[in-house]
């Protein structure tokens, strides 16, 4: 059998904290066996900003912005199997705490009736910046989701053996101990 | 003695009887070669059958040949198991030193390399098949050691003998392998009984058949008896051709007496003067060292007339040889195959208990099962069923291959658990089993505390290991040829169904699939399972479901497109926020096409 080629990993967070980055992080030692066995392509690891060809994407965090659903959807294009990491990608999250607000109310709290706003404070309305969602949704109403890895954030044994189990070709199974949502 | 000659001694041999074809083509091709046009001509002459009933029988199985063939015919085992073990690089090597397309004969008529589907060498691959001979265990320094022998034109009975050694791995003995019988002393224990009780006993037992289906062997028996007929046949089936089982192949090396006395007590039980032996082609060098135990058992009275002086119990047992055709494990199909015919499945008007062979009540019952009736004579049902499960009675055999330390035959009470058989047979970093050949059933690890019986995972004796290191679309893809090549061509949905999933396999393999390919390989699946004449259809997606299942990532890093519509329009997501900001550029809109 031919060496196997490295597997080709990507990363995101939309509208999540990097906790989850950090969780991955928390393979510690084991981030270089990782990297024996796979490659990663656009991440916050690597500043690599648009992403290729690759076999496994990772997102963090829901989809709460315009932005958002074009990463999303470059990640969606790009990625052979794309994986919801943690609570935010997989449910909304914390961010979707504002869903049972309207965006409006929300917009006008903060830059018009807020208290102690400087005088002449507007809605930002630049181009260059990503207009909000109405809500905040989990991605996989938004493009094909293969797979759920839930947790605030996922311990960093369970991405290890997702990974593990993703690379070996393998359909991921968590089991007792390491699936959880807190 | 010219050919002519030759073909009309075969035929008197056989009393120039039809039902005998499988005999009659089989030795005429032993002495001629192949079975030329004038050769089948002249057989179907003989027995009185139209040429293309002949020729029907002589092109539906594999090792059977209407066109010329190299003096020497190398088959390569092909089982997943062989490819583990690099068979197709050592093909590779014999073709390119012997300046050969795999399946063609050589341009002088010497020699042709192909593939076959697994001969049952799994726990001692690669292995190859000269002339129907069985070498295990080839190497590279083999592969050119043989290489020499062929272009020397030197003759099978000079080459290494101890090439042809197979080996018994057996590596765990329980009741069955460890019986501790002398022939002849079942048998006598089931006369002492007496047929009704024999059969009592059996049904006591709760013995079930160890060909895959489990059916209750007493059962079987009754009803076999209780059919009425002029004679009644006994049938070992003996065509253990279910890829990775190898199980008989022990049995009928190490416990032939066994396995023929099983047979006597059957015959005793349901009162049948003939048995016969459908030995797979394969297993073609047994042959003669069966015939000798078949002689030697006649000579002490456990065959023939009046057996161990019991008037009236009259019963000999015959080896007849399959020719490389899996279908025929199916047991219509056998007695079909039995009969001369091609290996088709019969309708399931009747049940072979009541129109069998040539219309006689026939029992067939897989040589393990055969096996296990002595114990259950000697010993009684009750005693027979105090190990294994409430629904799975006595022991199991094994036939452990792939990627473990210790492959070969395992004796395990039913209910032992798949973690215990691979920490048994030296498994590490194992991944997936595939549990009762091509047509079973493929575990993953977090299944791995399942337990082997017909209640859990029913399993007809192949127990595949696969690490780490394994890709098991790999395994689907190999297995969906497999089906391809074995399906008879009777009914529609297995012949297109196994080739259609076969490409597909492939196109997915190469990585030109897509959803769409997986959704009709899905859809194969129900279509098949629901509407194949026989077993071999209805079980030859189970892989490909299996590791669909259970190893998607395998499938998905190959495929090229995936469709999906989002859940909500994404524009309009965006309403309050345009309303707000006041903006309407192109920023500020999304469409719901996954374009960026």
């Amino acid at each position: 059998m031919d060496a196997p080629r490295k597997l080709k990993v990507a990363t995101t967070s939309l509208a999540g904290c990097f906790g989850c980055h950090m969780s991955l992080l928390d393979i510690d030692e084991r981030l270089l066996d990782l990297l024996e066995i796979v490659e990663f392509d656009r991440s916050p690891l690597t500043d690599i900003k648009h992403c290729g060809h690759c076999d496994i994407g990772l997102i963090e965090g829901g989809v709460c912005n315009a932005e958002n659903v074009h990463v999303l959807r470059e990640f969606r294009a790009n990625c052979k199997i794309l994986v919801a990491v943690g609570a935010c990608a997989v449910n909304g999250g914390l961010p979707a705490q504002r869903n049972h607000l309207q965006l409006h109310e929300i917009l006008t709290a903060v830059y018009a009736t807020e208290a102690g706003l400087a005088s002449g404070v507007q809605i930002p309305n630049d181009p260059e910046l990503p207009l909000p969602l109405n809500q905040v949704h989990p991605i996989h109403e938004v493009v094909k989701v293969d797979y759920f890895l839930p947790g605030c954030p996922p311990s960093g044994d369970a991405i290890w053996k997702f990974l593990t189990d993703l690379v070996a070709g393998c359909s991921p199974h968590l089991g007792y101990g390491l699936i959880r949502y807190d | 003695m010219n050919e002519n000659d030759i073909i009309l001694s075969v035929l008197a041999r056989h009393g120039n009887d039809g039902t005998r074809l499988m005999q009659i083509l089989r030795e005429t091709q032993e002495a001629l070669g192949w079975l030329a046009p004038h050769t089948l001509t002249t057989i179907a002459a003989g027995i009185g059958w139209s040429r293309a009933e002949v020729e029907g029988t002589a092109s539906f199985y594999s090792f059977f040949h209407i066109e010329p063939r190299g003096r020497y015919r190398v088959l390569w085992s092909d089982n997943i198991t062989d490819r583990m073990l690099g068979n197709q690089d050592l093909m590779l090597q014999m073709c390119q030193a012997l300046w050969l397309e795999p399946g063609r004969v050589s341009e002088d008529g010497l020699v042709s390399v192909d593939t076959t589907s697994c001969t049952g060498l799994c726990d001692q691959g690669p292995a190859v098949l000269v002339n129907y001979r069985a070498i295990p265990r080839m190497t590279a320094e083999g592969v050119e050691q043989m290489v020499d022998l062929i272009c020397t034109g030197t003759p099978l009975s000079d080459w290494p003998a101890e090439w042809f050694n197979v080996v018994s791995q057996v590596r765990r003995k329980d009741r069955l392998l460890d019986h501790g019988l002398v022939p002849g002393q079942a048998l006598l224990a089931a006369i002492e009984r007496g047929p009704e009780a024999m059969i009592a006993e059996l049904k006591t037992s709760g013995l079930r058949g160890r060909g895959g289906a489990g059916f209750p062997a007493g059962q079987k028996w009754e009803a076999c008896r209780n059919s009425p007929g002029a004679d009644r046949i006994v049938i070992c089936n003996a065509d253990e051709g279910e890829p990775g089982t190898f199980k008989d192949r022990i049995l009928l090396t190490d416990h032939p007496d066994q396995v023929f006395e099983g047979m006597t007590i059957a015959a005793w039980s349901i009162k049948a003067s003939r048995g016969y032996v459908y030995l797979r082609g394969e297993y073609r060098y047994m042959l003669e060292t069966l015939q000798a135990v078949l002689d030697r058992r006649r000579a002490a009275g456990l065959l023939g007339r009046n057996i161990l002086g019991q008037p009236g119990f009259d019963f000999d047992i015959e080896i007849h040889h399959g020719a490389g055709a899996y279908v025929c494990g199916e047991r219509s199909a056998l007695v079909e195959s039995l009969e001369g015919k091609p290996g088709r499945p019969r309708l399931r008007t009747w049940s072979l208990s009541v129109k069998g062979f040539l219309g006689l009540p026939t029992d067939v019952n897989n040589v393990e099962t055969l096996a296990n009736a002595c114990l259950v004579a000697v010993h009684g049902g009750a005693w027979y069923a105090g190990v294994g499960t409430a629904k799975s009675s006595g022991t199991k055999l094994l036939s452990v291959s792939g990627d473990c330390a210790r492959p070969g035959v395992y004796e395990y009470p039913y209910g032992v658990t798949v973690a215990q058989v691979l920490a048994d047979c030296g498994a590490t970093n194992t991944y997936a089993v595939q549990v009762s050949g091509a047509s079973g059933i493929t575990l993953t690890t977090e299944e791995f505390g399942r337990r082997i019986s017909f209640e859990d995972v029913p399993s007809g004796g192949a127990f595949m290991v696969f690490d780490r290191r394994r890709d098991m679309l790999e395994m689907a893809r190999h297995f969906s040829h497999f089906f391809a090549h074995e399906s008879c061509g009777f009914c529609t949905p297995c012949r297109v169904g196994t080739a259609v999933n076969a490409r597909l396999m492939d196109k997915l393999a190469a990585g030109h699939g897509s959803v769409y390919d997986i959704n009709e390989l899905f859809k194969m699946h129900r279509l098949m399972q629901g509407t194949s004449h026989c077993g071999l259809g209805s079980t030859a997606t189970n892989a490909i479901h299996d590791t669909l299942t259970k190893f998607y990532p395998a499938y998905q890093r190959r495929m090229k497109s995936l469709d999906f519509e989002p859940a909500f329009d994404l524009d309009s997501a965006l309403s309050q926020a345009r309303q707000m900001t006041g903006r309407d550029d192109s920023g500020a809109h999304l469409s719901n096409s996954e374009s960026t």
